[in-house]
């Protein structure tokens, strides 16, 4: 399809929009409430969330509905290193996250023994197995949880103002590191490899991808990140708590939704999903359930029409990514027209 | 000492009755149509819902109730399977069969908590409920636990009987076999996979009834029952209906070991033994040959 200049035009100018959206963020404190800087602190923190599960679940082939796990892992671990070891903050989320990783490897060698559908539930017993330890270890506040020592939320800002503003700044740092690295992850090798496992897993396979490798290496890049989530997570909530920081409604579920609606196997579909959630939260949230409901047919609906969602159907009319994580097709010569 | 500990090894055996009646559905629906339905739970959960209303509302036994909601519960799931579940199941591409079912879940758990609230419940079978049998050796088993592993073997024999027995049992077998096979010697695959739900249907409304007199229940417990069905039907092997019972009875045991710790080991103990089997022996205890 020869595009218009006018398509190419609407891609420059999304291109454009994003960086200016991610410098205009970058001053956010300065013009920003607490109220929205809170806001968008948890907007950051869903968009890494969103932008992992669509790694796994759009590139890699691995459906998890256990990512709730890493992100508990994370917090629980970010307590340990912020209020038990005395590490200071940036310090124990690093190692939160550097630790959720380290877990994931065994993990990874128990779920991978399962395959497809079976390695989704896997990864949820995974998560339960991991909820229940995380009430059973000592010092961390059993069922109910624990606080965070005021020491800890004292290094982070003096005041609620610094606070908030550091918080938002580390999200938004978290989500735009997330961003970059898992671009540049799928424009290499490996993700040429995935992509090209997507569309078809025996052809891959047989011009070298090394599927298991590439499968393996995603699953625990979104243990990394998930993890350092989890750390940010805690930080913003201010405790720990089985129940809480293991959310599977929070991590994984509302998650799935939002990537499902905006349109996995793309990054912009995670940024749209997390965009639209968001909105139809603030709209609907006095409804509880019966949003809950709505979503839930809403991804049916999406699963069974249009399975690349909202970006899917935007993207017929584009001639390409927004963000480029593919490579664009190059021919070496001026292709003759064939009639 | 050991009385006791005899006593809650049998237990957990006769709780895993319970597990492999969970499970038996999910391992035909598996075996038949390669579907895993993570709503399986809720399912169950929401038929508990539906026999509790017919027994508070008509003043019936739950027993009687489930009598009536299994046709009922065989049309609902053949139209399930016709209307909603045919479209994800036979490709290759899993998204759409683990999204479907899991959005399923979370539409049945919600509806549930908005027309019954977050309360648990319980469906009374009167003295059926606390009667006990003395056995030798100071093991004391209750009459119910009791019925419920013997429901539970004579529905997989009865499953076992109709699939191997009966033409439509062959027709069933066919088409997990091979669906393009049996579609070209005229099996409608459709219809058949429709039939198999409406039967795993049958085996949930089953399941739910004795659920819901064992066990307290309320709308978010259908993960749990998911993920134990789940577990059993891998560690029997996948497709095994007699596999189903030996699964259940090994996480049951593992459970009731468990629960001499406390409470949240008691669940722990049945995860980390699926985990570890899946660690060992990935293929399952009891593989279909």
């Amino acid at each position: 399809m020869r595009s218009s200049s006018l398509q190419t035009n609407i891609v420059r100018s999304l291109r454009i929009l994003l960086l200016l959206g991610i410098v205009a963020l970058t001053f956010g404190p300065l013009y920003l409430d607490l109220g929205h800087l809170r806001f968008f602190t948890e907007v950051f923190s869903l968009l890494v969330l969103a932008m992992m599960w669509n790694l796994v679940a759009g590139y890699a082939d691995i459906v998890t509905v256990g990512q709730h796990a890493f992100v508990g892992i994370g917090g629980y671990a970010f307590y340990a290193f912020a209020a038990k070891a005395d590490l200071n903050v940036t310090e124990a989320m690093i190692a939160a996250g550097l630790l959720s990783l380290l877990i994931g490897i065994p993990i990874t060698a128990v779920v991978f023994r399962m395959r497809a559908a079976y390695l989704a539930i896997g990864t949820w017993v995974v998560a339960e197995v991991c909820t229940l330890l995380a009430s059973k270890i000592p010092g961390f506040g059993g069922a109910s949880g624990i606080t965070l020592p005021s020491t800890v939320i004292r290094a982070v800002g003096a005041n609620v103002e610094a606070r908030f503003s550091h918080l938002y700044w580390m999200a938004l740092a978290l989500a735009v590191v997330c961003f970059i690295a898992t671009a540049l992850l799928l424009r290499s090798r490996l993700g040429v490899g995935l992509m090209a496992m997507r569309d078809n897993e025996e052809a891959a396979g047989s011009v070298g991808v090394n599927i298991v490798v590439c499968r393996i290496v995603c699953f625990l890049w979104t243990a990394l990140f998930l993890g350092l989530a989890g750390a940010l997570l805690t930080l913003q909530n201010l405790r720990i708590q089985p129940q809480a920081s293991f959310s599977l409604i929070d991590y994984t579920v509302y998650v799935i939704f939002a990537v499902v609606i905006g349109g996995i196997g793309s990054i912009e579909g995670s940024i749209i999903g997390v965009a639209v959630y968001i909105g139809l939260r603030s709209a609907f949230s006095d409804y509880g359930n019966l949003y809950l409901i709505f979503l839930g047919a809403v991804s049916i609906a999406i699963m069974l029409a249009e399975p690349r969602g909202i970006w899917g159907l935007v993207r017929r009319y584009l001639p390409e990514d927004v963000i480029p994580v593919s490579h664009r097709y190059r021919p070496k010569t001026e292709a003759t027209p064939a009639e | 000492m050991f009385n006791g500990f005899l006593n809650q090894i049998v237990q957990g055996i006769l709780h895993g009755g319970l597990y492999a009646m969970f499970a038996v559905g999910l391992s035909l629906s598996v075996g038949v149509m390669r579907l895993i339905n993570i709503a399986h739970g809720d399912f169950i959960v929401l038929a508990s819902f539906v026999l509790f209303t017919l027994c508070t509302a008509l003043g019936i036994s739950p027993f009687l109730a489930m009598l009536i909601i299994l046709p009922p519960a065989f049309v609902f799931g053949y139209l399930m399977q016709h209307v909603l579940l045919q479209k994800i199941v036979g490709s290759s591409n899993i998204l759409p069969m683990i999204l479907v079912t899991f959005g399923l879940s979370i539409i049945i758990e919600n509806g549930l908590l908005i027309g019954y609230g977050p309360n648990p419940r319980k469906l009374l079978a009167g003295d059926l409920q606390i009667a006990s049998l003395q056995l030798g050796g100071g093991v004391t088993v209750g009459l119910f636990p009791l019925i419920t592993f013997g429901a539970a073997v004579a529905l997989i024999f009865l499953l076992d009987l109709f699939l191997y027995r009966s033409r439509i049992g062959a027709k069933i077998r066919a088409v997990s076999d091979d669906v393009d096979a049996a579609d070209l010697i005229g099996l409608s695959s459709k219809r058949i996979y429709a039939i198999a739900m409406g039967i795993v249907a049958m085996t949930i409304a089953i399941s739910a009834c004795f659920m819901g007199i064992r066990t307290n229940f309320d709308p978010s417990s259908g993960p749990t029952q998911l993920l134990t069905a789940f577990e059993v039907v891998v560690m029997g092997g996948l497709g095994s209906l007699w596999g189903t019972l030996f699964g259940g009875i090994m996480i049951g045991v593992a459970q009731a070991v468990g629960a001499q710790i406390d409470l949240a080991w008691e669940v722990l103990a049945g995860h980390l033994l699926f985990l570890l089997v899946l660690v060992v022996r990935p293929q399952g205890l009891l593989p279909k040959e």
